[in-house]
């Protein structure tokens, strides 16, 4: 088996590419020593089988960010039959720099040089037969996105192959000059590359005018990002109810039957613990794929870059960039694919202090807690600023958080982007996309969800002759022992159990309510309200909306974190906070309205 | 003169870059070497980052780093396109 490493500068095309030549056979390989994801498939190239690596974009081989380490320890360690290059035809001259950089590794090399589509418009041509001459390696002009000159850099790939030769490793100390790399660049384009002297005006310039307008640029970034949000939502909930529905329907059908003869807490731990959980996770579903149908969407337009352009005046203020932004505003519909997203961001101390805060929206499950609990105590006149203060203390906290922590996670790369033209995907491009966050999403997180829910079942129904979630079973003692902590924040034992439920999943907590109240409706409405007052009911809204994000998020955290202790203070920390908030609230109301 | 100076679309020559190394690294990467030229596409509104144009590549990158490049303004006429 033959070893292919693609290399490339970032947004150069490697991972279209990847995708096109693979198909959907990628998996996620490990490597001894790497920590990120790795992207590998196997393929047929010409006689031979070749496993395909597809390494992180990085500008530099000898740089000093994490993906430039990961990709020096890679070529060090892993023995690899040839490297392809990957360079953007457009921008040959700047980025031929990192492709003699590895050359200078000693390893069999391929240069690639992608969107050809896009260097034709600029009028750049290229003779690829000269430009292998002048290099002493095979070059193949290429157009990723839409296959264009695929067979033959296939071809030639294959005949790289052929030559018999161990795979080598890299030798990093072949170091080659600044003045080496730009004489050869110079002798090498000059014969085989005509870029012309006045390009020509670009669509993006113009788009750009307006896009990165300085007064308008702003407000129609943030009209966009409503549009996308409805979109998402408004096609999302109901999407999202056929799932539910669905699952329920395969409970009554199929499952319940099923298991009828077993003993009934064998019963209950299936139907209650795995197969709820189970269908948590396939409610997440049509969510994901939404989402990141649209995500590719702002992300290979070149959106997502501008809109780090416009917001990083006041993001950089926050220790985050603009593309936080985005996934910030995101998790105010669901947390779990706004989580997913943060890996657009490069730097990792960026991604965990995204990671950190996005739990803090106010998502639209914690709304449905809301809309019913503030129906039920407060007067219609008063509602709409009750649920306005909710969204207000939701932002507040997410600038606390990033605040507090932007030390921690300090992000020592360099904000300078490139700025790529507006591009259209494919639509082959977006629904991969979406395919395979999903299939990484339940790949990653299902385990996590399940056990999260098992684990509330258990809480809330052993011992097994006790009343469900009644004050016998380990919720309720758990509730009583926690009340010292709990009663100072005007949350009794009931809502204690509540608040175990809402784990799961937030909107949960109603039916919560309905068990261990043991009413539905308005019925129960009207009972709670003569259960508390508002203060404990505000008190109460206030911790549902910071503490633990569900459990959802929680495996999505980790699986993105891939950190245990990052995932342990991104489920403490709002613990925390949400504590704070509540007794600050409560204590000093309570103390006002002098009772 | 440093990059910060320059008003938008005035055109340039890059003459040094005063920064670590980590950074010199990344801006050599996207273009910022000695000798290249660039233009200054526009400011970021609220002391925002600026895009800049070297050749075929648009960067955009904070004010703090761009003040560590040094350029060297260029007459409308001596600049091309
Ligand atoms: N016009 C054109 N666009 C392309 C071509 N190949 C890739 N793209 C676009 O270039 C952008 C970047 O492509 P990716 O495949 O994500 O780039 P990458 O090198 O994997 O980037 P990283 O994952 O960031 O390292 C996407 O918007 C692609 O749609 C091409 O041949 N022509």
């Amino acid at each position: 088996m033959k070893r292919i490493a693609l290399i490339g500068m970032p947004n150069t095309g490697k991972s279209t590419l990847f995708n096109r030549v693979t198909g959907a056979s990628a998996r996620v390989g490990n490597w001894p020593g790497i920590t990120v994801d790795l992207m590998t498939a196997k393929i047929l190239v010409g006689a031979h089988m070749a496993e395909v690596v597809d390494l992180p974009g990085i500008y530099d081989l000898h740089g000093y960010s994490d993906d430039e380490a990961v990709v020096r320890r890679f070529l060090e360690t892993t023995p690899t039959d040839l490297v392809l290059l990957i360079v953007n035809a457009v921008q040959i001259e700047r980025q031929m720099t990192l492709a003699l950089q590895v050359r200078a590794l000693g390893l069999p090399c391929m240069l690639l040089l992608n969107m050809a589509d896009e260097a034709r418009k600029f009028g750049i041509t290229i003779d690829t037969e000269k430009l292998s001459e002048a290099l002493a390696m095979p070059v193949a002009l290429i157009s990723a996105k839409y296959g264009e000159g695929q067979p033959a850099a296939l071809k030639k790939i294959g005949h790289a192959l052929d030559t018999p030769r161990e795979a080598g490793t890299a030798k990093l100390d072949a170091l080659i000059t600044p003045e080496q790399i730009e004489r050869e660049t110079t002798a090498a384009l000059h014969q085989a590359v005509h870029v012309p002297a006045r390009l020509p005006e670009h669509l993006s310039d113009k788009l750009d005018r307006v896009v990165l307008h300085p007064a308008f640029g702003l407000p129609l970034f943030f009209l966009c990002m409503l549009l996308l949000f409805q979109a998402v939502f408004l096609l999302g909930t109901p999407l999202q109810s056929a799932m539910t529905w669905l699952f329920d329907h395969a409970r009554t059908l199929v499952v319940e039957p099923a298991v009828h003869p077993l003993p009934e807490f064998v019963q209950g731990f299936l139907l209650d613990g795995i197969w709820s959980g189970l269908s948590t996770v396939a409610a997440f579903v049509p969510l994901i794929v939404l989402f990141f149908l649209f995500m590719a969407l702002v992300e290979d337009s070149g959106y997502l870059s501008r809109a780090a352009f416009l917001t990083d005046a006041l993001m950089s203020r926050l220790g985050l960039d603009g593309r936080s932004f985005v996934m910030i505003l995101m998790g105010f519909g669901c947390n779990v694919p706004a989580i997913m997203g943060t890996r657009v961001m490069r730097s990792r101390p960026h991604r965990l202090l995204s990671m950190l805060v996005i739990p803090l929206s106010l998502c639209s499950a914690r709304l449905q807690v809301f809309l019913f609990l503030i129906a039920a105590m407060f007067s219609p006149r008063n509602a709409p600023w009750v649920l306005f203060s909710l969204y207000l203390m939701s932002f507040v906290t997410a600038i606390l958080t990033a605040l507090i922590f932007k030390r921690k996670y300090h992000s020592t790369e360099p904000f300078v982007i490139e700025l790529p033209p507006y591009r259209l995907p494919t639509l082959m491009q977006i629904w991969l996309r979406g395919w395979m966050e999903v299939r990484h999403f339940l790949h990653r997180a299902t385990k996590m969800i399940v056990i999260g829910v098992v684990c509330v079942w258990i809480l809330t129904h052993v011992p097994f002759n006790a009343v469900p979630a009644g004050p016998d079973t380990l919720a309720g003692m758990l509730g009583r022992a926690l009340q010292p902590l709990l009663a100072p924040i005007g949350i009794d034992t009931k809502l204690t159990v509540a608040l175990m439920f809402g784990f799961i999943a937030k909107e949960i907590v109603i039916g919560a309510f309905a068990v261990i109240y043991g009413m539905q409706g308005d019925t129960l409405a009207s009972h709670m309200a003569t259960q508390m007052d508002w203060v404990q009911a505000v008190s109460f809204m206030l911790f549902t909306l910071i503490y633990t994000p569900c459990v959802s998020t929680i495996a999505a955290i980790r699986a993105e974190s891939k950190s245990a202790r990052f995932t342990l203070l991104s489920v403490a920390w709002p613990l925390v906070l949400a504590w704070l908030v509540s007794f600050i609230f409560y204590q000093s109301a309570r103390f006002l309205l002098g009772h | 003169m440093r990059l910060t100076d320059l008003a938008p679309g005035q055109h340039a020559q890059v003459a040094a870059v005063h920064s670590t190394e980590h950074l010199a690294h990344r801006l050599a990467a996207l273009g910022f070497r000695a000798g290249k030229l660039l233009q200054i596409m526009r400011h970021g509104a609220l002391s925002g980052p600026l895009h800049v144009r070297l050749g075929t590549t648009d960067v955009i990158l904070r004010r703090s780093e761009a003040a560590q490049i040094e350029v060297l303004p260029l007459a409308d006429e001596a600049a091309p396109a």
